[in-house]
């Protein structure tokens, strides 16, 4: 039987075409607003966490001074240097620790100038361990091998149009610096924007090239499988304390497990959904007093037809589901659209700012959960909006409704 | 034709309809007595302001009284609830009313079933009794027709259908015919003529216009709220 209900609410939500469309504005406005942010808030989170995925849960980044910006280690006032890196190495628990130094150059290719991040890999053995740990992988070209001189490994980024205009390929030659080198391989994507955006270079070219001979501007420091990270970053931080003189509380380094870093992440991530969440409820509340109003309107222009159908027989609860119905199609419907535009918004904007930044950041990820949970909170906002009007509508005296005039 | 032997259908005894509105008091109808027999075609006729809306709405139960009992088939309505008199509206009475009052968003069809739905009929059965019904008033062609596409005449056959669909024992027509023109108004009443003879429904007839009269077993004048004079042919 309630599909008879359905059809007549259904036919006289489309008698009004033009003021259930209107109505419903206010909910998929909401609703889009809603999928919209929280898509692009989600595939933010995607691509944060991808980037950190990248580096891997056990390893712990040292760093002089605190936050900063530019290339890590840079405008620091005393900077780490090697023979930190080889006694953070001696640290029981840590397997081992490679110095690396990051720094901005300046790189020419198509009369194109462009600073990008150059970080240095190491010789030997412990090339191959930065490999594993950022999981470096080529797609044209090869890795860098030792003894490479004047020759780079770019990341996917440049291999597209973004950055120069004109994509690089494995055997181009670019100018880092105002050098000539040599691009020996293309680095698969990662999904690490820093990566994928980043040159690499033997460490001693690099060195020769930015002229910083001893410079290390941050540690990457791998734990050993059965040591407690806690414990190592304390042992770590003690160590630091002794060498660079300074006290408890007053570090001019800081020592990070990557574990922190996503969790800090995610809380602010969090907080910026959460402020999301709460403008677009307000806006969907909005669109549910908008529904509440259509529907006092409705009742009030139909209480004529209420009295008809109660003179043939509609007992109170029918005229309450109807009512009902009808407001909770509104939202639905309302829901629905809301849920394509708002996706369409959020898969239009990734697109657009995939296509201008040449990042991976802005992505849109619309899940199951998110489209049902909108769905469901617009529906429910409208059963919730036209429950008073459709009470109102069913208590309504047949006698008066009938005699009632528009 | 003499209805001795029927039993009663409606009765009406000392009913008092009282209106508050604000602080004055409208006396709509003063102790009014009336009794409807099974298969009778009575016409209750009065000029405006003479209570005859009031009298409808308690022979209908649309409404209860303020004083006196109504009896429908020997039980007391009198003081039931809305939606108990919805459902014995829906079963027993059908209504006939002057501007039609069909829904507008409906088909001449889904007018037709309404009346079913809120009984709770499947939905093959209905469009079976309503298409038949529909047929039965020469409308077979305009089923699928909303009301704003009908003459008045048509939609006023509409409205006879949809008053049938429950098949009730009771039709109550309130100035069926003051909407419509002589011509079309003579074949509505007919209709409802035919209704008595054939299928021995009690038909009521509330109107101001005299000529109606003549379809009648029994004539009320109402006039302030009570039956003035009762005739019967």
């Amino acid at each position: 039987m309630i599909r008879d209900y359905i059809s007549i609410s259904f036919n006289s939500l489309r008698r009004r075409r033009l003021r259930s469309w209107l109505t419903m504005i206010g909910i998929f406005i909401g609703i889009a607003a809603l999928v919209s942010l929280i898509g692009l808030g989600e595939g933010l989170r995607v691509a944060i966490m991808s980037q950190f995925g990248s580096l891997g849960s056990d390893l712990i980044t040292v760093q002089a001074g605190g936050v900063q910006y530019g290339p890590p280690g840079s405008g620091v006032i005393t900077p780490l240097d090697k023979e930190n890196a080889d006694n953070i190495g001696k640290v029981s628990g840590v397997k081992f620790a490679i110095p690396r130094l990051v720094e901005t150059v300046k790189m020419e290719f198509n009369d194109r100038v462009v600073f990008s991040i150059a970080g240095s890999i190491p010789d030997g053995e412990l090339r191959k361990e930065i490999e594993s740990m950022f999981d470096l992988k080529v797609k044209q070209g090869r890795l860098l091998k030792d003894g490479d001189r004047n020759k780079v490994l770019l990341g996917d980024a440049f291999s597209t149009t973004s950055i120069f205009g004109r994509a690089i390929k494995s055997g181009d030659r670019v100018k880092i610096n105002d050098k000539q080198f040599e691009v020996i391989g293309i680095m698969k994507k990662t999904g690490n924007f820093m990566l994928d955006g980043a040159l690499i270079i033997n460490e001693e070219i690099l060195r020769d090239l930015v002229d910083k001979p001893d410079d290390v501007s941050l540690i990457a420091v791998k734990v050993m499988k059965d040591a407690d990270m806690r414990v190592v970053k304390e042992n770590i931080e003690k160590l630091l304390r002794k060498e660079r003189d300074v006290d408890e509380g007053e570090e001019d380094f800081s020592v990070e497990l990557a574990i922190d870093a996503l969790e800090s992440l995610n809380s602010s991530l969090f907080a910026v959904q959460l402020f999301v969440y709460i403008i677009a409820g307000i806006s969907i509340v909005v669109g549910g007093i908008g529904i509440m109003n259509t529907m006092f309107t409705a009742v009030l222009e139909r209480t004529k037809e209420i009295g008809i159908m109660k003179s043939i027989g509609a007992k109170n609860s029918h005229i309450f589901i109807l009512f009902f119905i009808e407001s909770g199609m509104l939202g639905m419907v309302g829901g629905i659209i809301g849920i394509l535009i708002g996706a369409g918004i959020a898969k239009g904007l990734a697109a657009i700012g995939a296509a201008y930044l040449g990042s991976d950041l802005i992505q849109a990820e619309i899940s199951f959960g998110l489209v049902f949970g909108a769905l469901a909170f617009s529906f429910i906002i409208g059963c919730i909006a036209g429950t008073t009007p459709a009470v109102r509508a069913s208590k309504l005296n047949p006698v008066d409704a009938l005699r009632y005039a528009k | 034709m003499a209805m001795v032997n029927h039993k009663t259908v409606i009765k009406l005894e000392n009913v008092w309809k009282i209106y508050k509105m604000g602080e004055v008091e409208v006396v709509a109808l003063c102790g009014l007595s009336l009794e409807i027999k099974e298969s009778e075609f009575i016409v209750i006729m009065g000029p405006s302001g003479s209570g005859k809306s009031t009298a409808v709405n308690m022979v209908g139960c649309l409404d209860i009284p303020t004083k006196g009992r109504i009896l429908l088939e020997g039980q007391d309505i009198s003081h039931m609830e809305e939606s108990e008199l919805a459902q014995i509206r829906g079963r027993k009475i059908g209504f006939i009313f002057q501007t039609f009052n069909l829904i507008p968003s409906l088909t001449a069809l889904q007018n037709v079933m309404l009346p079913m739905v809120f009984q709770d009929i499947e939905k093959s059965e209905r469009e079976k009794i309503a298409s038949n019904l529909l047929r039965r008033v020469e409308l077979g062609d305009r089923m699928r027709h909303r009301p704003n596409e009908l003459s008045g005449g048509q939609q006023q056959r509409v409205a006879i259908a949809r008053s049938l669909s429950n098949n009730p024992d009771i039709i109550l027509a309130d100035e069926p015919t003051g909407n419509l023109d002589t011509k079309t108004g003579k074949v509505v009443m007919d209709f409802l003529h035919s209704l008595q003879e054939k299928e021995k429904k009690t038909v009521i007839v509330v109107t101001h216009d005299p000529t109606l009269a003549k379809y009648a077993d029994k004539v009320a004048y109402l006039h302030d709220g009570k039956i003035i004079k009762l005739t019967k042919r």
